[in-house]
């Protein structure tokens, strides 16, 4: 069973810049929030928890100043970097401004060279097409490639209810999913886990799923690797479906590419009669040679290496080389909704580099989990809550988890300006808000006193009495000011404010050239 | 020196003029004395930048209006606040758009670019690195986010910097990375936003500098009030006071 095309009227047709055609009729939806994330707290209160976190606060620490250090060496090596990045976001603007049509041509492509493929609205209808093509192929276990894709519709989840386990066959996923854990990093998924933590879990969980780790295993890095690769050789081996994910496909061609370090996506790819993979609308490239520039783009900004150890690419079926039977599920979940906002459909550029976690100062700290999402770090904190609205604590929260130090914005290869987005976001939380907030009913008053010079010399005139009264220029406790005034002390207002100076010293008016204002009439002299 | 140069006319800031005086009127006092004639149109207020990343854009939009009647008639607009000039180079043509008000949209893309930080205008306009300042002291830069990523002043600051007498000038471990002020972000965000300042707290103290300098008392008014809280003998300064200091008047 397929659910072709003409099942929903999609594709799409016509340029989604009038709006996403997908859903002529209505707005396109929003993703729904996934069980696993439902009722998160906001992110305030989940990264406190997560600051007192001593050891994931030294492992993120480490692992993001080692991951920096070697991304900022090898981009540095790159002499049109600039350039790349450039034509990286346009070749993902040139399909996110046509998705239609270059959805209908990947489409095209893959079926003539025998691919199916199938479409899915939302998490569900993903689910349900993955989990029948399995069970139809009498199937009861899959082997996975890391896919971020399928992480975002919680297909294991989905499998493992229909019976189905699915392996992950990434080592750091593995490790997740051996640790009843969940990923906090897109690219390193358990980068809040150190050596030490991973030999414990392997050494509980290994033998309850498969082949055990050896009882003398050690924590040296080798060892581990060798424990990873032991337990999932037969998994490879036995599977008859694997699922993958895709970093691009190729429209012009009808390819599809996963690029990875460790070679079990290649076996992934390779080995199994049957291979499914969950890819996001939004990960179309226009044309074959737009790989040369994303290749350059991601393994330097993801792992920080001048090429990725495999790069494996599939057009369709190849008889007698790889598997026979290859699916296609091209998921939306959200994504037209993402793309009907002019401003913050360039997040729907992203191509999970994690760069952008890696330099981000907040993420070092609060560490992924406290983002309620798969997608964590800077991009998380914008494509959370276009996806799936601001209508929940964290998503509401989320645009707010950003010193808009735009650290991230100088790391994406694709050129997102997250911290833009981010103050698009915060005034899309604002203007869905009441207004009666005390925030807002403060912001309105303040705006009200900077509304006219006279108002703000008024309330500056009160300040600098509190200040003479005061005496000191410091606050050491401020009841009512909460962490702010914990572990800061607090200037207060100085005896005499600029403009005070300015008057005493230069006189009134502008200044000399007696052009700047027409103050004469706007006095108030009393300070 | 007489006064030979242009006419500056000096966006103080709000939050200078109403707390760090001592900044804005540094500048005054560098900039005459580099021979410019420097006017403070009183009607100022604010950039705005406040309600912006806060997400009160319609809040905003009166002050970007304001902002343009105020200083449109200028040739030069210089303000001590790389975090303020960014909040008017990069975000104001933004609330005009939203403002749906054609002439605002254009007349903010007229006035925006004259709008300078200290470092650039001295730099950049002037042409001077030696500003004739005297400051014996060991010191430490903070490079801040907005002066570095959104108006990309680059070694502007430390090239004024290296050519003050006296100066005993160190390198900042990990400069570049933000100090967790961000504005609204140290309220809502009260936690992380210490984890950082107490990093960077850390980084200064390794430093072993008697002062901290930056281009933005926001940023310095969190660091400091973490060094001051800690009791660490480091004081902060503005880029305005170090290159204001001589030795009759020392900062
Ligand atoms: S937003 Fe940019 S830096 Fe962040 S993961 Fe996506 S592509 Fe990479």
């Amino acid at each position: 069973m397929s659910t072709s095309p003409a099942d929903h009227g999609a594709p799409p047709t016509g340029d989604v810049g009038a709006g996403p055609t997908a859903y002529p009729d209505e707005p396109a939806p929003l993703q729904r929030t996934s069980a696993t994330f439902l009722g998160m707290p906001s992110f305030q209160t989940a990264a406190k928890a997560a600051l007192a976190d001593t050891q994931q606060r030294r492992n993120l620490a480490h692992a993001t100043a080692t991951i920096r250090g070697k991304r900022a060496a090898v981009v540095a090596e790159v002499e049109a970097w600039e350039e790349l990045r450039v034509a990286g976001a346009a070749a993902k603007d040139e399909v996110l401004h046509h998705l239609p049509h270059y959805l209908e041509q990947l489409e095209e492509n893959l079926t003539a060279r025998g691919a199916t493929v199938h479409w899915a609205r939302d998490a569900e209808e993903a689910n349900r097409i993955v989990v029948g093509l399995v069970q139809e192929r009498d199937a009861d276990e899959v082997v996975k490639v890391k896919s971020m894709a399928t992480q975002e519709i919680e297909l294991n989840e989905a499998l493992e209810a229909a019976g189905i386990h699915a392996w992950e066959t990434d080592l750091a996923e593995l490790i997740v999913q051996l640790g009843h854990d969940r990923p906090s990093h897109i690219l390193v998924p358990a980068i809040h886990r150190n050596r030490a933590e991973i030999r414990e879990i392997f050494l509980r969980e290994m033998g309850e799923v498969g082949r055990p780790a050896p009882e003398d295993l050690s924590d040296e890095p080798a060892r581990l690797a060798e424990a990873a690769r032991l337990h999932l050789r037969e998994k490879f081996l036995r599977a008859k479906v694997a699922v993958s994910g895709a970093n691009f496909a190729v429209a012009d061609t009808g390819t599809l590419v996963v690029v990875e370090s460790e070679g079990n996506g290649r076996m992934c790819l390779t080995l199994p009669e049957t291979l499914i993979s969950v890819v996001g609308v939004e990960k179309v490239l226009p044309t074959f040679a737009d790989l040369g520039t994303m290749l350059q783009l991601l393994p330097r900004s993801s792992t920080g290496e001048r090429m990725n150890p495999y790069t494996s690419m599939w057009t369709g079926v190849h008889a007698g080389d790889g598997p026979q039977d290859v699916h296609v599920v091209l998921v939306d979940n959200g994504r037209s909704h993402v793309l009907a906002d002019p401003v913050g459909r360039d997040a729907l550029r992203c191509i999970r580099c994690s760069a952008c976690l890696n330099v981000c100062p907040v993420y070092e700290r609060a560490g992924g989990h406290a983002y309620g999402s798969v997608y964590p770090g800077p991009i998380g904190a914008v494509l959370n809550p276009q996806l799936r609205g601001t209508g929940s604590d964290v998503d509401k929260s989320l645009p707010y988890a950003s010193s808009l130090c735009g650290a991230c914005f100088e790391a994406c290869p694709v050129r997102i300006d997250i911290p833009a987005l981010l103050v698009h976001l915060r005034t899309q939380v604002v203007d869905e808000a009441s207004g009666r907030s005390v925030e807002a009913l403060g912001m309105k008053a303040a705006a009200w006193t900077f509304a006219d010079h006279r108002r703000l010399e008024a309330a500056q005139r009160a300040a600098t009495v509190g200040g003479r009264l005061l005496g000191d220029r410091t606050i050491r406790t401020v009841p009512g000011l909460g962490a702010w005034a914990q572990a800061r002390d607090v200037p207060t207002p100085p005896k005499e404010t600029f403009r005070q100076w300015w008057r005493r010293t230069h006189g009134d008016g502008a200044g000399t050239d007696g052009t700047g204002t027409d103050g004469t009439g706007t006095d108030g002299r009393t300070a | 020196m007489t006064s030979q140069g242009p006419t500056v006319a000096i966006f103080a800031t709000c939050f200078n003029d109403t707390m760090w005086p001592e900044a804005p009127r540094a500048t005054v006092t560098l900039l005459e004395r580099l021979g410019c004639t420097v006017v403070f149109p009183r009607e100022q207020t604010c950039c705005g930048q406040m309600f912006t990343n806060t997400g009160y854009a319609d809040e905003a939009v009166p002050l970007v209006r304001k902002f343009v009647d105020v200083f449109e008639r200028y040739e030069h607009v210089v303000a001590p606040s790389g975090s303020c000039v960014g909040s008017v180079r990069d975000q104001h043509a933004m609330l005009a758009r939203r403002s749906g008000d054609g002439g605002l949209v254009t007349a903010v893309e007229e006035l925006t670019p004259r709008v300078l930080e200290l470092s650039e205008f001295v730099v950049d306009v002037l042409g001077r690195t030696d500003v004739g300042a005297y400051f014996p002291h060991r010191v430490t830069y903070h490079p801040t986010c907005h002066s570095l990523r959104m108006l990309h002043v680059g070694d502007r600051p430390l090239r004024l910097l290296r050519e003050v007498r006296g100066i005993d000038l160190v390198d900042l471990p990990n400069a570049t990375e933000c100090c967790g002020f961000g504005g609204t972000f140290a309220v809502k965000n009260a936690d992380t936003s210490i984890a950082m300042g107490s990093d960077k707290a850390r980084h200064v103290r390794e430093t072993g500098a008697e002062v901290l300098v930056a281009g933005d008392n926001s940023c310095l008014s969190h660091i400091g009030g973490i060094l001051g809280r800690q009791r660490s003998g480091v004081r902060t300064l503005h880029l305005a006071q170090i290159l204001a200091s001589t030795e009759e008047d020392p900062a």
